[in-house]
Parts: C-alpha cells; structure tokens; sequence
C-alpha cells in the first residue's frame, strides 16, 4: 500500500438488526461493498440522501458502528492497518488521535456539565500527544483560525452558553486539537441557518487548509460539498453510483443519479403579473405569543389568485407565525386579515366553516400531519365528507380522483402512512388540502424535510397544480432556491419584520440591502470557487451569531 | 393479530388471569363449601377433604379462597372502572381544553397527590361510614388521579401533533378530536394503564382489608384471610401466606400482560424503522 | 440573584404553599364528608342529647373556619391537640412514635439506597444479558408482592424455622442501639425487598438514558475508557436523575412503614395511626396524615432541589 494512502476502505458491507415493537429482529443489510480510498491532506466529500449510507461508511473510519449497526465484511485500513481487527483498546488508541469526528449536532454532542475547553482538549490529554498548556493554547490558536469571538475565553464557557453556528466551530475545533490525520465530518452544517451554514463552513475550510488534516465530508447538499472537497463520491442506497474529482462531478457528471443531484433545483416559472384585486391581504399585523415579545411587528402583505408569495426567512425570523395568524390560529395584536373583500375573523373558531375551506394548510413534516391510526382514504376523503357530505361510494371515486391528480395509484387509499415513502406522504397530505377545493393553501416548509430530488418532484406538482386549479400558495421556506423556483412575489422577513417585499423581479434585482443581500449570497450554488467569492464580498454578518 | 408473536410470558400471564376470573364468575358453583360455613377444626392442615386446610375458624380455606377471589376481584374491578372513566375523560379534557380548565384540574390533582394515597384513604375512611360502596369510591377517586396525569401526558403529546392541529384548522369538533385523533393514538398506553391500575387496586384493597379498615368479615377477601390467619405464622402455620399469594399471582399475571401489551405499542411517527 | 437559588427558593415557597393546602385538604376530609365524629365516637344508640354535649365539648358548633385555624395556629406551636379516645396528648405520643418509624425507615434506606445503585449500574454493565434480565424479572415480581406476603414469608422463614430473629419488632428506651437494630431487622429487610427492585430499575433506566446521550458517544469517538467515560461524562449528568430516584423511592418507603408496622407489631406512626383510624378518632387521624404528608412532600422537595442544584444550565446561566 502506497504510504501517503491514509484511508482505505475495501469492499465494505454493513449490516443493521432493526428491531421493532411486536416483531422479531430482522437484519438488513444497509452498505454492500463500497470501496474508497483517501490520501493524506485530502478532502473526500460523500453525498446521498438518507438511507444511502454515507454516516455509517464515515462512523465506520473509527470503527464505530451507532445503535446496531455492525460492520459484516471487508476491511477499513487506517495508517496502514486494518482497524477492523483491532478489539476495544486497540480501538481507543486512535480514535482520537489519528481520526476524529464532527457531529452534525454539536449542541447534543457537547456534555452540558463540563466547560468547552475541557472537551476540546481532553482527547490531546488522553492520548499524551501535548501538556495541558500547549492544548490549551493550541485550541485558542484553533478557536481564531475558526474565527470564534474572543478566542481566548470562549473556552471557559459551557455548551448551553454559545449559539449553534459558534458551538458546531468548536466541536471542529476539538477534532482538530489533538492534530489527527483524519476528520470526518457528519453534515457539521446542516442544523444551522443558511447564513450561518456558510460562516461555519468557511471555517471549516479554512482550518482544513492551515492544517493540511485529510477530511471525509457527509452531506446531502451537493453545492455544499462542492466547495470544500477534492473528490466526490456519490452514494445511494448503500452503493457507489460515481466517484471522481469534484470538478468531474459538478460538471460532467457520468450517472443519470449524478446528473439529477447536478441539476436540482433547476425548476423556473415564468413570474406572474400580480392582479387589480389580491384575494387576501394582511394588513399592519403585530402578533405574539401570550404577553411575550413582538414575533411580527408590522408586517403587511398581498396574495393574488393563482398565484405564490413566498414568504423566506431564516429561524426566529417569524415566517411561520405569519402562517399561524393567517390560519386563525395565533389571532393577530393588532392589524386586519381580508379575505377578498370582507375582514377575516382574527380566531379561528370563531371563522364560518367556509373560510375554514378555502384556507388549508400542508405541514413541514407529513409524518406527523397525518394520523398514523386512519388509512389514506380516511385522511383524504375527511375534508370531502366534512364540507361537502360526500359519503360512500362518490367519497371513494373523488378519492381515487385527487390520487390520480397527485399522481399515485389509487390503491394507496387502503393503506396507512407509515407503509408510504416520504414524497408520498407529503403528496397525500398536498391531496387533503385540495380535497377541501381551496382558494389558498399555505404551505410551510413543504420541502424541507425531504431529499433534493423527492423536493423537487413536490415543487413540480405544486406549480401544476396551481396550473390547473387555480389556487394561491403563501409559501413558507428558509431554502431561497424554493423561492426562485415557484415564486411569483416574494417577502423577506429578518427579525420580525419585512426586510423586502415586491415580485420576484424587484425582489431579487440589485440593488440589495443588507440582509436579502446576505440571505442570497449565502445559498450555495453547484459552482466551484463559489464559497471564496462570496466570502470576499460580504457586507453583513450572519444573523445566527 | 398473529398468535405466534405473544410472548411466552404473555400467555402464562393471560391463562393465569383467566383462572382467576372464572373462578371469581362461577365461586358459588365451584367452591365445595359455604363462605362462612364452619365445617372442622382450627387451622386443620391441608386434606383431601379440605385441600388447602382450615382456616381460624375451622372455615374451608379453599372455599374461602374461591370467594375471596369474587370479592377482591369484582370491588377491584369497579374501583377501577371509577378510577379510569373520570380519570381518563377528564384526563383528555384538561389536554384538549386546556387553559383555565386544565390549570384548575392539574393544580387539584398535584394537591391530591402529594398526600400519599394509602394515608389519605385512612383519613376519609375514619369518619366515612364503612361500606362497600365507600371503599369503592375512595380507592377509585384517589387513584383517578394517576390516570388523569397519564392519560393528560399522553393526550398532549398527541394534541400539539400537526395531525390535531389540521383536524381544528378544518373546523372538526372538540368529540371528533378526542375520539378520532387522540384516543385511538393513546389507546394501547391506556390499555396496559388499565392492567396496572387494576393491580393497584387488588394490592390496594388488600392492604386497607389487611389493616382491617377494609372489607369487614365475615364476607371473605384476601387481604382480610391473611389479617385473620395471621397469628398462626408464629405457630408456623401457614394459612395466611395462602391468600399472600394468591394476591401476588394475580398481580403478576397481569403484570405480565400489560407488560407485553406496552412493548407492541408502536410510536406515534409509525416509522418503519431502518435509518 | 443567580437563577438557580431564586428556583429553589421559589420552590421552597411552593412547598410551604403545598403544605398548607394539604394540611386544608386533611382537615376538610375529615369534617365536610357526611360522617360525624360524635356519632362515630358515640355509636349509633347515642341519645340526642348526649351527642350534643359531646360535639359542645369537642367544639364542633363552632364554623369550620374557625376550627381549622384554631387547629393550623396549634400545630405551628408544636400541639396537635388530644386524642378523643384516651385523652391523651397527641405531640407526646407522636414524638416517640415518629422517631421510631424514622429509625426504621433510615436503617432501610442504609441497606437498600446503595445496594439499588450497585445493582442498577450492574444491569447497565450488563445490559441485555442475563443479570440485566434477572433484575428486570425480580421488578416485576416485586412490584407485584403485596408487603404482607414478603413480611410474613420472612418471619416464617428467618424468626420461626431458623430463630435468627425476633418475629415481633418491639424496641424500647432501655435497648441498646445493636439490641434495636436486631430487633427491626426483618421489617427493614422487608422494606428494602419493597424497594429495592424499583429503585434499581429507575436508576438503571436513569443511566441509560444518559448512556445514549450524543456526547458519550462524543467521548468513545476520542478514545476515552469505558472507565472515564462513565466517571467523567455519564457520572455527573446521572448523579441529578439517580437522587430523583432515590427519593421518589423513600418517599414511597414511607409509606410502606404504614403495613410493615402492622405485620411486625412494631410501635411506630404507622401503627398509631391504623389503631386510631378504626378507634375514629380524628385528631389522631389528622396529626399524622399531616405528619406523613409533610415528610412525603418534603423529600420530593429535596429531589427538586437537587436537580436544580446539578443542572449546569442553571448553575451556569448565559
């Protein structure tokens, strides 16, 4: 084996023993033979969406398998030996030292009882690598290069005390200390804003580079891993589907799979002309939470027939609430809801069940909008049977019928959520609401849960659907190349109140203020060089930290 | 269902249950010997003729024991029922209605559950007048309050679901959401709560009988049997230990039962699993 | 002030608050409900007039109201009134009643509280495997024993076959303090076994919870022991659930005194207080399930404040 090969990872087969309630064990196995190998300071970036395998494949360069996964064959070679063989203390001899791990969820992966400088060095200490002066000032060294405020204290806070976009650098940080080979980053970026997303993956950037450490990088954003690996490996369903250098991927991708992932989010429509007459207008709305703080603080928008208004914003930024107090169900402050031409009840129970119709509503997350003890026909034919008395047989056929319309077999109708995919259960709750025959339908984060491509198959039947039906969508997302795909107006909402509002035109042509320039300069194009551009022309900030 | 999944366990605990409840059913039919019939000597030990011996008072402690279990089982079972109808209905109410209404009933709860149970149902029972209905009532409302703070957890965490929020966002009634929505997704949790709390009763009762502030000879239970053959322990007779456990079985068997029926409630998300 | 002890003291507070309403809830129990002291204490031949003079006498023409702050202001200066039965007076009674049971309790609590730890972190070490379920098997039957049995069946075995103990737990002044300890052997023995099973499952279920928490994974993937894994990351977020265990768990011991006392004749509160619940005499009645109620919320009191003591969150705020 040649010496500058530092990971090399052959044929390699996992296995997980799923265990459910009322069942036998069964095993399934979820990685079968991939192979990779990695050379010292290099950064290789593994992609797929969920279910590929690629956290297990990462977890498995430590020889770590989480909650009953097992490694059933192969071999994992690190610095020359096969970790596999290797029994608890073998084990625990380098991991840490020679390959270290950053979660995606650093707020969970800190213990909440000690102070950050501990954890950052407690594996240097462990593994005798440096005295305790030399780790600590090396993690002051690390906390700037990773450009944490006031570098030299931030250590002797605990986790509970830093931000997410702060605490995700450090635990980058306590990977790099103890000067491993080999980091393998699991999604580090995923959980934050999008703002934040790009500050912390310019430190992670940075520090790879100063430190020359190899890198394995796990995520299911294509964009993001273009920016900081040399090579791609594309994974789905626990196989290799293409592997080259990034530049080979982003631009000339081989597989049907890759080229999909490429070209994602490639979605447009043509922007409509907003019309003479919006069929709902909010008005000066002040809302919040019992006596707490304002989350809306004069926020004024249109909606027009037939058309979307998306509504973006990062979290804490009061998009949803905006949703909530359209719905009724977070009754506004102060302010005035109309609904074509007549002032809209502000509670919701007190709303005619006619309104109740013509506003519905699809969920971020279908697994839970959705009763896991009724069958699909139940969960679609309610609205029918509810407004319209459909019963019987008619309520079957117009059943059978929005199935059709959102294009899955109209024997789904006897199952249950849980035997769906996702991209089925958001089209089954995306049926609920049309069942209702409603004039707006507000849609929150209807995407973001899911794979890119299940995504974009959503976008694409919500834009037919408006085609054909004619209804209106108040779009809420943090993803900003949503908004470009489907948007015909658009608000920008920062802290409670509208930083930008017009059509998608006005909206997203210079000149910028401050935080839509922000917001649109931190989504990660599929363009390598990307991340140094942007970074060099910043004006603002991210507002996470 | 398929009966191949129960567990072992789960069917020594539903066989043994059943023992139980046909001979608390059919105790006149089965048992050779009247209740508070005398028909030998003192503590006679166990014959063909008296197969568990006799008792204090030269009663068949079979026939005793075969009654007793019509007695423990049947006011067990009504305290029960007590317990779980309001505890369970106003449990969900809180959860649903919430506000002042849920404030109110949480607050009274906490207060009647930071007085130990067995020490409060002394209290009342030492002006209460003695009766079977009392008993019923005191050991069903004081132990409402355990199912209402289970079946009002249970019913928040499936209230602040989006499934709940779409059905009152569609304009459904506060009865189609407790019934459609919540109740069959806190069903199976109920389900072995019943189990548990039915065995709390038994114990229950058979502590108060034992302390004798129970049910009163001579109608035969059998936390009474163990007070009343308890002097013969020191003799080393063991009649009372016969009664002790015949309570510990039936606890158990239960047990077993509810045990199984907790570990197939599938979560909420009905997952399939995998990753 | 730092959030942490104005928590406690608001806890605290809550407490004193709980204490009253109980003490409320405890009078109104036994005056509102339909049953009436001077008919229980006269029986159902009294005489009208007799039954006059004696609720004259006890002073139950006066409101509600003014009976119970007359007994609330007694009790803050130590006097629990006088037992109707014998006359006697109650605080001398319960002082030496209460230290008996408390003694009985604590020798409890010093065999089953570390004994319940060890065997909960052996089911953790051992987790899924034969003494995990051994422990898992043992809860369930020792939730399902009703105290009696468990009582009785140890002084049949130890006290009648074997002699090695006294079957009747009396103690008095004059013994001295091994003498005592002999003699609540097996009714502390009994209450252990009442425990004990629950205790280490919860403290099992406390570690494990803590075991699968994301940062001790965190630590395995630095290639930390299992020793300092568990001694430096699992140890000090368990140690708040762990005492949440224990004394949710001598909460209940206490009141599982009420029986033992009974099975072992022993002369304690709980014993006084099932004598008098069946002599219906209130006072008596009242004093201790106020007494047993106040140690009751009091150790949950302290589980609260411990919590809150051990949270970094709150130790430490932003």
């Amino acid at each position: 084996m040649a010496s500058d090969t530092f990971l090399d990872i052959r044929n390699l087969k996992i296995g997980v023993t799923v265990r459910e309630p009322g069942e036998r064990p069964r095993d399934i196995t979820i990685v079968h033979g991939v192979s990779t190998k990695l050379e010292e300071g290099k950064v290789l970036g593994l992609i797929g969406e969920s279910g590929a395998g690629k956290s297990t494949i990462g977890l498995s360069s430590l020889g770590y398998g989480r909650g009953g996964v097992e490694i059933t064959g192969g071999e994992v070679w690190v610095n020359g030996r096969d970790i596999l063989d290797l029994n608890r203390a073998g084990l625990n001899s380098f991991r840490g030292k020679e390959v270290c791990y950053v979660s995606q969820s650093a707020a969970a992966g800190f213990n909440p009882a000690h102070k950050l400088i501990d954890q950052v060095i407690e594996a240097s200490l462990e593994h005798g690598i440096m005295s305790k002066p030399e780790a600590m000032a090396r993690a002051r060294e690390l906390f700037a290069a990773l450009s944490l405020p006031d570098p030299d204290n931030i250590g002797d806070r605990y986790p509970h005390q830093v931000s997410g976009g702060q605490l995700q650098r450090v635990m980058t940080a306590m990977a790099l200390c103890p000067k491993p080979d080999l980091i393998v980053f699991d999604e580090p970026t995923t959980a934050l804003d999008v703002t934040t997303q790009i500050d912390v993956l310019a430190a992670i950037k940075n520090a790879i580079r100063v430190t020359g450490v190899a890198a394995l990088y796990i995520t299911h954003d294509l964009a993001v891993v273009a920016q900081v690996a040399d090579e791609i490996m594309v994974l789905r369903n626990g196989e290799t589907v293409e592997h080259g250098s990034t530049k080979q991927i982003i631009e000339d991708p081989q597989e049907e799979y890759t080229k999909a992932l490429v070209s994602v989010r490639s979605i447009t429509h043509e922007e409509k002309v907003p019309t003479d007459k919006p069929i709902i207008e909010m008005k000066n709305i002040v809302a919040g939470y019992g006596s707490g703080p304002k989350i809306l603080d004069d926020v004024s928008v249109e909606l027009h027939p037939g058309q979307t208004l998306a509504v973006v914003g990062e979290s804490g930024s009061g998009k949803s609430t905006l949703a909530r107090v359209l719905t009724g169900l977070l009754p506004p402050r102060s302010g005035e809801i109309t609904f074509e031409d007549r002032t809209l009840t502000p509670d919701q129970k007190s709303r005619p069940r006619e309104d109740l119709r013509r506003i519905q509503m699809i969920y971020q997350m279908a697994d839970t909008a959705m009763n896991p003890r009724q069958s699909i026909g139940t969960i679609i034919g309610r609205p029918l049977e509810f407004y319209f008395g459909i019963k019987g047989r008619k309520r079957d056929e117009k059943v059978a019928e929005l199935l059709d319309k959102i294009e899955l077999p109209a024997d789904i109708a006897g199952r249950y959520p849980a035997e769906l995919s996702g991209g089925q259960k958001q089209r089954v709750c995306i049926a609920r609401a049309l069942a209702a025959n409603p004039d707006v339908i507000i849609c929150d984060e209807v995407t973001s849960a899911l794979d890119p491509l299940v995504a974009d198959g959503i976008l694409k039947l919500l834009l037919d659907l408006q085609a054909r039906e004619g209804v209106a969508y108040l779009f809420i997302t943090h993803d900003l190349a949503t908004v470009r795909a489907i948007a015909d107006s658009i608000a920008v909402m920062y802290k409670g109140r509208l930083a930008r509002y017009g059509t998608k035109t006005e909206v997203l042509t210079p000149p910028f203020d401050d935080y839509t320039d922000l917001l649109l300069s931190s989504v990660p194009e599929m363009e390598l060089g990307w991340l140094e551009q942007v970074m060099a022309h910043r004006k603002m900030e991210s507002a996470g930290n | 269902m398929d009966l191949k999944t129960i567990p072992i366990s789960a069917w020594i605990g539903i066989i043994s249950t059943t023992c139980f409840v046909l001979a608390a059913i059919f105790a006149p039919l089965i048992a050779p010997y009247g209740m508070a019939e005398v028909v030998g000597g003192v503590w006679e030990p166990m014959s063909a003729t008296h197969w568990l011996g006799t008792d204090n008072l030269g009663r068949d402690l079979f026939s005793r024991m075969i009654y007793g279990a019509q007695t423990t089982l049947t006011i067990a079972a009504l305290a029960t029922l007590v317990s779980f109808t309001t505890g369970s209905l106003l449990g969900m109410t809180a959860a649903v209605v919430g506000g002042w209404t849920d404030q109110i009933l949480s607050r009274f709860v906490d207060l009647l559950m930071s007085i130990p149970t067995l020490i409060f149902a002394l209290v009342v029972l030492s002006v209460l007048p003695p009766g079977l209905l009392t008993l019923i009532l005191v050991m069903g409302v004081l132990d409402a309050t355990r199912v209402f703070r289970l079946s009002r957890a249970v019913a928040v965490d499936v209230n602040v679901m989006d499934f709940v929020e779409a059905a009152k966002l569609r304009g459904e009634g506060r009865w189609w959401i407790i019934t459609r929505e919540i109740l069959p997704n806190a069903l199976s949790t109920l389900v072995a709560e019943l189990g548990l709390r039915f065995i709390f009763m038994v114990l229950f009762l058979s502590a108060l009988s034992f302390l004798g502030l129970g049910i009163q000879p001579p109608q035969a239970d059998w936390g009474g049997m163990v007070k009343e053959n308890k002097d013969g322990i020191v003799f080393g007779i063991g009649a009372a230990l016969i009664p002790a456990a015949a309570i510990a079985l039936l606890a158990i068997s239960v047990n077993l039962i509810a045990d199984w029926i907790l570990n197939r409630t599938t979560d909420l998300k009905g997952g399939r699993g995998g990753q | 002030m730092n959030p942490a002890l104005k928590l406690i003291a608001q806890r605290l507070a809550l407490g004193a608050l709980l204490l009253l309403a109980v003490s409320a809830l405890i009078f109104a129990g036994t005056q509102i409900l339909p049953g009436d002291v001077a008919q229980s204490i006269l029986g159902q031949s009294a005489t009208p007039e007799s039954l006059a003079n004696l609720r004259e006498e006890l002073g139950l023409n006066e409101p509600a109201l003014t009976r119970y702050f007359d007994w609330l202001g007694g009790i803050l200066v130590g006097d629990l009134g006088t037992a109707l039965t014998s006359g006697a007076d109650i605080s001398e009674a319960v002082g030496k009643r209460l230290s008996a049971t408390l003694f009985l309790a604590s020798v409890a609590a010093v065999i089953s509280i570390p004994l319940a730890i060890l065997l909960g972190l052996v089911a953790v070490r051992y987790k899924d495997r034969w003494p995990d379920k051994l422990i898992s098997a043992s809860t369930l039957a020792s939730i399902s024993l009703p105290e009696f049995f468990i009582g009785y069946l140890l002084i049949v075995f130890f006290a009648v076959n074997l002699g090695w103990f006294p079957s009747l737990a009396r103690i008095n002044d004059g013994m001295s303090f091994f003498a005592k300890l002999e003699a609540v052997f097996l009714p502390a023995l009994t209450l252990t076994l009442v425990v004990l099973a629950h205790m280490m499952r919860m403290t099992r279920a406390a570690i494990l919870n803590v075991m699968q928490s994301a940062y001790i994974e965190t630590a395995e993937l630095k290639g930390l022991g299992s020793f300092k894994i568990i001694a430096r990351h699992a140890f000090p977020n368990a140690i708040a659930p762990i005492i949440n265990v224990v004394m949710l768990n001598m909460a209940y011991l206490v009141v599982g005194v009420v029986v033992v006392e009974v099975i072992f004749n022993y002369p304690g509160m709980g014993q006084y207080l099932v004598d008098h619940v069946s002599k219906r005499d209130v006072p008596v009645v009242q004093a201790c399930g106020l007494i047993f109620a106040a140690i009751y919320i009091g150790l949950n009191l302290v589980a609260d404040v411990v919590s809150i003591l051990t949270n970094p969150r709150l130790r430490h705020p932003k």
